[in-house]
């Protein structure tokens, strides 16, 4: 019977049966993904239904509204020394957060080579644009509502700006703050060397495992992307 | 990774995984509450659920008194009315259904029927529990706050839900809301735990192709209700904000008692697109868990193979794939463009299909079956029917132009409590009466069983069906009561007298159905480990309960298909999943994958 078993996993038919014999296989249908990456991916996708739907709603309401839609590349200006700078604020915000899915890719690369140091400070740096990202966002946010920009109305135009606006972008920027909590933690547990004596953490009682860093770049990655979207969908459009 | 490395180099995989970490308890408090064994989080689920089921129950017979005996209860206000009707639907699609199929069937089923030690995530599937628990705590709360739960309706429609003069304007809907957000919260956690366990989790041996129809239907469902679950999510935060801080997602202009309101320019009709988007793969989220339960009941007590097993799996499947097109048959009378009418109603015509494929291999499973007419196997029986006869008029009400006649009318209540509320309960009856004597090794009692499953079936159908019959005459839904009008005779009234006696019957005949569970605790006749002869995993544990880890030292090993009843020239009439074969004709059926 040892042979029959494996000759199910050996013989690969054509065609679509192939294709559902190679995802149907035994044990697994993803023969190199760990537990923990199957799952994040998961619930990236499904985080990606959550995202879209807010963003099909803002489209809705925008293609709907009776009122005029305020002009983005008026109201997101930066006024610097009497010049208004169109989307320069957004322009340094959307660097920021893309630069900081680079620095999470090489530290995913360090943690794969076990270099403690350079994986934390790369996890660190990765936190602190994350952090300078939402810091700015922040200053946007008072800006706008300092210009009279209210959830429920603003001095320009349909009242869905403000609404849609703060929800999403306040949905994303929750994301990334959750985020630089969690490269916080896979930080400290990088550098006390707790993925190197595969420690049990403390809550779950789970060993530490250095893949932990790259699932938590799975995350961050799939919060930069979902920032194009947004950038692209409030700023551009 | 070695554990990953298999399959390659002629060698033969071990079945334990590495992976698999299994906190185990220290104490009474981490044994029983707070558990981390999917069994015990399964039961945790079940009994939430079932003690929020029992105030839905009282809900409904409340409503049908109401309808019943118009002016004889005085004490049910319209209000009140609106708040019964709106959470005994809530509770019921939501809180119970979901939670049971899901949380309760599938944390207990889903590892022991993989040969799994447990979920791949004890500790965030505890959590999942708790964060339901608390969802429904918050659900309760909302019966006693200042102004009771909300009478929206269960769709929760905008404006309307979060204006004045809908009851439980000022905490009900908030509470509803929160509530809704958290129990996708815990949802999600579950559902991530099931999904990756199903894929990534299984056994030595077993494929998908192999996986009992009863994880089919459950893993789809999960699937589906973590694509679903996320456009209700948004629905409820956008309202949430409308409500609380003012802004207009979903509010158009309005004026009350001549005043405008703050509100304007937003699209209730955002609203209903986002809810069924939700809402009608819900209904499938509901349905597959049952379909997938009730092949492996009658394939068990018929004593035959199942019918079409991959013709099964795919119908699965691509029922879960349709769901996701037809949301917008729910909203034929909204005022959308017709255009979207007749795509949507071809969609939801297309899904008769592979629904029909399933009904017509559960009836070939019993062609010339041995059909064991136990309690589990009545319950599967009476799925069947209530199902296809809630399938029917569910082929009117995807038509546009009969629905819009019938829209709002008791048909519409008719039918889908006959497709999703009787038919998946019958499952969920089925399904406890079968797996009762796994969970506690003491058997149901037969005779109670079948006085409880008579009364809910012949009940079901005394509600059910005149209830079509006062849809075609034009009764509305959601009347606090009908009064004088010229189309609805009066006999109308008297044959809704006559549904409310059946109902409060119907009711007090689940109390029947508590005292049996309770009683065979204790009294029931010792199961054994396998009573039913089933061919499936979990009843070839080697402790009945299973203990924590499920399996022994060894993990078990599937050398076939689950379905292998009744095999010619074999021993038994059954031939358990694990046990190598000595009939190579069998092994191959079940090795084509």
């Amino acid at each position: 019977m040892n042979t029959a078993l494996l000759h199910t996993q050996a013989a690969r038919p054509p065609g679509w049966r192939g294709v559902v014999a190679d995802w149907s296989s035994d044990q697994r249908a993803f023969k190199g993904a760990s537990w923990g990456k199957t799952m994040m991916w998961i619930f990236l996708l499904s985080d990606t239904f959550i995202f879209g739907c807010f963003l099909l709603a803002y489209m809705t309401v925008r293609a709907s509204t009776t009122v005029a839609w305020p002009n983005p590349s008026e109201v997101f200006a930066l006024e610097i020394a009497g010049t208004n700078f169109p989307l320069l604020l957004i322009a340094i915000m959307t660097f920021v957060l893309i630069s900081s899915s680079g620095t999470m890719a090489m530290a995913v690369n360090y943690a794969y080579r076990r270099d403690r140091v350079k994986t934390t400070a790369l996890i660190l740096l990765t936190a602190l644009f994350g952090a300078a990202f939402v810091g700015m966002q922040a200053f946007e946010w008072s800006k706008l509502i300092h210009e009279g920009v209210r959830p429920w109305e603003n001095p320009w135009g349909a009242a869905q700006f403000g609404a849609t606006f703060f929800t999403i972008t306040g949905f994303h920027g929750t994301h990334v703050t959750i985020g630089v909590i969690m490269l916080l933690i896979v930080a400290r547990k990088v550098w006390r060397g707790d993925l190197d004596q595969e420690r049990p953490g403390g809550l779950t009682g789970r060993r530490g495992r250095y893949e932990m860093v790259e699932i938590a770049g799975l995350y961050w990655h799939f919060v930069d992307l979902v920032w194009v979207f947004i950038f692209a969908l409030f700023y551009l459009w | 990774m070695s554990e990953l490395a298999h399959g390659t180099g002629g060698l033969i995989p071990a079945a334990e995984v590495p992976e698999m970490e299994l906190p185990h308890p220290h104490g009474w408090w981490s044994t029983y509450v707070f558990s981390q064994d999917a069994k015990v989080i399964g039961i945790q689920y079940s009994l939430t659920a079932i003690a929020i089921g029992m105030v839905a129950l009282v809900l409904s017979w409340l409503i049908r008194l109401q309808l019943g005996f118009p002016n004889t209860f005085t004490f049910i206000e319209p209000q009140a009315y609106y708040q019964f009707i709106t959470m005994h639907g809530m509770i019921m699609v939501v809180y119970l259904l979901t939670a049971l199929f899901l949380g309760g069937f599938g944390n207990y089923l889903i590892p022991l029927m993989l040969g799994a030690r447990d979920m791949v995530f004890p500790f965030v599937n505890m959590l999942s529990f708790w964060v339901y628990l608390l969802a429904v705590l918050v659900l309760v709360a909302s019966f006693f706050a200042p102004g009771g739960p909300t009478g929206a309706g269960w769709t929760l429609y905008p404006p309307q839900a979060i204006l004045s003069g809908t009851p439980g304007r000022e905490w009900g809907i908030v509470l509803m809301l929160l509530s809704l957000c958290l129990f996708i919260a815990g949802f999600t956690m579950g559902g991530l735990n099931y999904v990756v366990t199903v894929l990534q989790a299984r056994t030595r041996g077993m494929t998908l192709m192999r996986m009992p129809l009863t994880v089919w239907g459950i893993f789809t469902a999960t699937v589906m209700a973590l694509l679903a679950f996320p456009a209700l999510f948004v629905g409820a935060v956008m309202m949430l904000l409308d409500r609380l801080i003012g802004t207009s997602f979903f509010m158009p202009t309005l004026v009350e008692f001549g005043e405008r309101l703050r509100y304007g320019g937003g699209s209730p009709i955002l609203f209903q697109h986002l809810f069924w988007f939700f809402g009608h793969p819900e209904v499938y989220i509901v349905a597959l868990p049952a379909f997938g339960i009730v092949s492996d009941l009658i394939s068990t007590h018929a004593r035959r193979n199942i019918f079409g097993y991959r013709m099964m799996v795919w119908a699965i499947v691509i029922i879960g794939a349709l769901s996701f097109i037809v949301w917008a048959h729910h909203m034929y009378v909204s005022g959308m463009h017709p255009w979207f009418g007749f795509f949507f109603a071809t969609t939801t015509l297309i899904i008769a299909i592979p629904t029909a494929i399933k009904v017509y291999n559960w009836l070939l499973t019993l062609w010339r079956g041995n059909i064991h007419l136990n309690t589990p196997m009545l319950f599967a029986l009476g799925f069947i029917v209530t199902f296809v006869n809630g399938g029917l008029t569910g082929l009117f009400l995807g038509n546009v132009v009969v629905d819009v006649p019938l829209s709002d009318t008791m048909f519409v209540v008719a039918h889908f409590h006959m497709v999703m509320g009787v038919a998946p309960v019958m499952v969920i009856y089925g399904g406890i009466y079968h797996w009762y004597p796994k969970i506690t090794g003491r058997m149901l009692d037969e005779t109670m069983g079948k006085i409880h499953f008579w009364i809910t079936f012949l009940g079901a159908y005394a509600i059910f069906f005149p209830m079509h019959y006062l849809g075609l005459l034009g009764v509305p839904r959601r009347y606090h009561e009908i009064g004088e009008t010229a189309f609805v005779p009066a006999s109308a009234g008297d044959l809704n007298a006559f549904i409310s006696v059946v109902a409060l019957v119907v009711g007090a005949a689940q109390m029947l159905f508590l005292f049996n569970l309770a009683w065979s605790l204790r009294h029931g006749r010792a199961s054994g480990p396998n009573p039913w002869r089933a061919t499936t995993l979990e009843w070839q544990t080697p402790e009945t309960p299973p203990g924590h880890g499920n399996w022994g030292p060894e993990l078990p090993v599937v050398h076939r298909w689950p379905y292998d009843y009744s095999v010619p020239g074999a021993k038994e009439d059954f031939v358990p999943q694990n046990q190598p074969d000595p009939s190579p004709s069998h092994a191959a059926r079940g090795l084509a994958t």
